[in-house]
């Protein structure tokens, strides 16, 4: 004991300087990282405002129970996947088809002028994205209404139709994110090995057969990393974007976990309910995450961990 | 050497696809600066459509002059170079101890900080901790409870476990100690990544509205996104009616539509100047984390 104590003192003597520079951060991540954990504990406590985090009696799975049943339950997780799930499937393929051209292009300042302004809509602010949206569409001015009235037709209420919201969420998305994520397949067809395409090129392959069945296969561990990296994600959807872009009259649609913790908990401040509701989303999104890598470890042997 | 039909065919496509991405990308810009740039009389009539009709500065005169604008371009400004300062010092910080193989408690901390990245209190717990803390309206909250992301530690604290040991080494032999170390040695030879995420806090920063929409209720702390978001998608009569001066009605809504295209164009100015010089360093950062990931 005594042996173990002085060698620790030396540790601790030794690597001074290292401990210095880490507290500080320490106490970060214990005071804003790991003190709120034990706040999950709300989730099953009747929490009364004003007396403290441990205050309220204990109840269980009241508000779990309660969510469970509420009338919008289904309707929360259905949004949730939906929303989180269909810019996947639209927008995955896009950032690929893109990098395949990019690289494709021999005109270097047309290759450098489609990269620098696709790229730059990853870097506006979500705030700004929505604000377009929102105006883009609006009945009295917005442009697409002009256009659509031109071509003689009657102008849609697009941000009040429940119907229009998940369009409208997915493409925005891919608009926004499509040409920064392209970044990493250039980077990863970049990198495949030449010999292979000369020797291609000697077997007589045409461009579209080069693609099939030489570039594609080379990036698809990049491919499958990423995909399973998306979908670590896929509950996760972004509050701020539904935020800015739902009002009630889309809720059908457009509310989703994170919207509704927030307008519950935050808002309603029934701190309690809106923990639980937190909790159930970071549980199903683990389930998923684990699901998704199974799934993906068993096809192709490849996985996060 | 003569390239054949269907590589024809392709090499069209290619240029087809990546001719309309780019069109897709941009015409809401144009759009944008076109309208910003156009009478409101022009604009009424709907006649803008790819390029400034009576081209006016008025828009332009009117935003510029309204006081919230540059109050919340202050604070955002404020809060992304205190807020980046505090990371990168912070990211290192945390990062270089865990890079050393002979610190001692390099595995319990590493997993110590890997935690957080897939357990949390959640927002909830969260919200309640800030407010006790006393942040609520306080400019610290855009800058204290994001001291430093997980992940970018673990991108430094790569980059500092690629440096040889021989230089920490000899600089030892020379009598200095890790302090030094860090910031005479480590932090110049790492300046590539460590300029990747200074980009990606900068952005994080400047972008950053729920922190705000949570946290600050105070008009007068609040960042370039809660006023944007204000004047583009709440449309608040009393913005509107501040920036409109006094029109008919009809003006008045026609106007606040020029007066927000004008936000837009003033607020994304600085990224897109800014934004061509930087280029480079993103896709050098993404690079690597491809070729290391």
């Amino acid at each position: 004991m005594k042996h173990r104590l002085s060698t620790l003192s030396r540790l601790i003597r030794r690597d001074k300087y290292l401990l210095l520079m880490f507290a500080p951060i320490f106490v970060y991540y214990v005071v804003f990282l790991y003190v709120p954990m034990p706040g999950m504990l709300l989730a099953f406590r009747d929490f009364m405002p004003g007396q403290g985090v441990f205050s309220g009696e204990w109840v269980g799975l009241q508000w779990f129970d309660q969510f469970v049943n509420s009338i919008y339950f289904w309707r929360l997780l259905r949004n949730t996947f939906l929303l989180a799930f269909l810019p996947l499937l639209f927008g995955f393929s896009i950032p690929i088809l893109f990098a395949i051209c990019i690289v494709e292009i021999r005109n270097s300042v047309f290759k450098r002028f489609a990269q620098t302004v696709t790229y730059l809509p990853h870097f506006i602010s979500t705030v700004v994205v929505a604000g377009m949206i929102v105006n883009f569409l609006s009945p009295t001015d917005g442009i697409v209404n002009t256009m659509l009235a031109k071509l003689g037709m009657n102008p849609v209420n697009f941000m009040m139709e429940p119907g229009w919201f998940r369009t409208i969420f997915t493409s925005s998305d891919i608009w926004q994110s499509f040409g920064f994520n392209s970044i990493i397949y250039i980077a990863a067809i970049m990198a495949i090995d030449t010999e292979m395409y000369d020797s291609g090129k000697i077997d007589g392959v045409n461009k579209f057969q080069e693609l099939w069945h030489l570039t594609l296969p080379s990036i698809k561990p990049t491919i499958v990393i990423l995909l399973l990296l998306s979908l670590g994600g896929i509950m996760n959807v972004g509050f701020e974007k539904v935020y800015l872009l739902y009002n009630p009259a889309t809720y059908d649609t457009a509310d989703v976990l994170s919207t509704y913790v927030y307008r519950m908990g935050i808002i309603g401040q029934n701190y309690g309910f809106a923990t639980a509701v937190g909790l159930f989303n970071s549980v199903v999104t683990f389930i998923l995450v684990l699901t998704a890598n199974t799934l993906t470890r068993r096809l192709t042997k490849m996985s996060l961990w | 050497m003569k390239t054949s039909t269907s590589d024809r065919s392709f090499y069209l496509l290619v240029h087809l696809f990546t001719l309309i991405a780019v069109l897709v990308t941009l015409y809401p810009f144009l759009y944008v600066v076109s309208v910003s740039f156009s009478s409101v009389d022009a604009i009424e009539k709907q006649r803008v459509f790819f390029y400034p009709v009576e081209f006016t500065l008025s828009g332009y005169k009117m935003v510029l002059q309204y006081r919230e604008l540059w109050v919340s371009f202050y604070n955002t400004a404020w809060y992304t170079i205190v807020g980046t300062l505090l990371n990168i010092v912070a990211t290192c910080m945390a990062a270089f101890p865990l890079s050393r193989a002979q610190f001692f408690l390099r595995r319990k901390l590493n997993f110590f900080i890997a935690f957080t990245m897939y357990f949390s209190g959640g927002l909830i717990p969260a919200y309640m901790l800030i407010t006790s803390l006393g942040l609520y309206n306080s400019r610290w909250v855009m800058v204290l409870p994001i001291l430093v992301i997980t992940f970018n530690v673990m991108i430094c604290r790569s980059a500092f476990e690629s440096i040889p040991n021989e230089i920490f080494e000899s600089a030892s032999i020379d009598g200095a100690n890790e302090l030094t170390m860090l910031y005479r040695l480590a932090v110049p030879i790492i300046k590539p990544t460590l300029a990747v995420l200074t980009l990606y806090y900068a952005v994080y920063h400047w972008n950053n509205f729920f922190t705000a929409l949570l946290y600050l209720g105070k008009q007068d702390l609040q960042p370039l996104q809660m006023f944007l978001r204000r004047v583009l998608i709440m449309a608040s009569p009393e913005v509107m009616q501040k920036m409109g001066g006094a029109m008919t009605s009809n003006a008045l809504a026609v106007s606040s539509l020029q007066v927000r295209y004008v936000s837009i164009v003033v607020s994304i100015l600085p990224i897109i100047t800014i934004y061509p010089f930087i280029q480079r360093y993103f896709v050098k950062g993404i690079t690597l984390g491809a070729v290391k990931g």
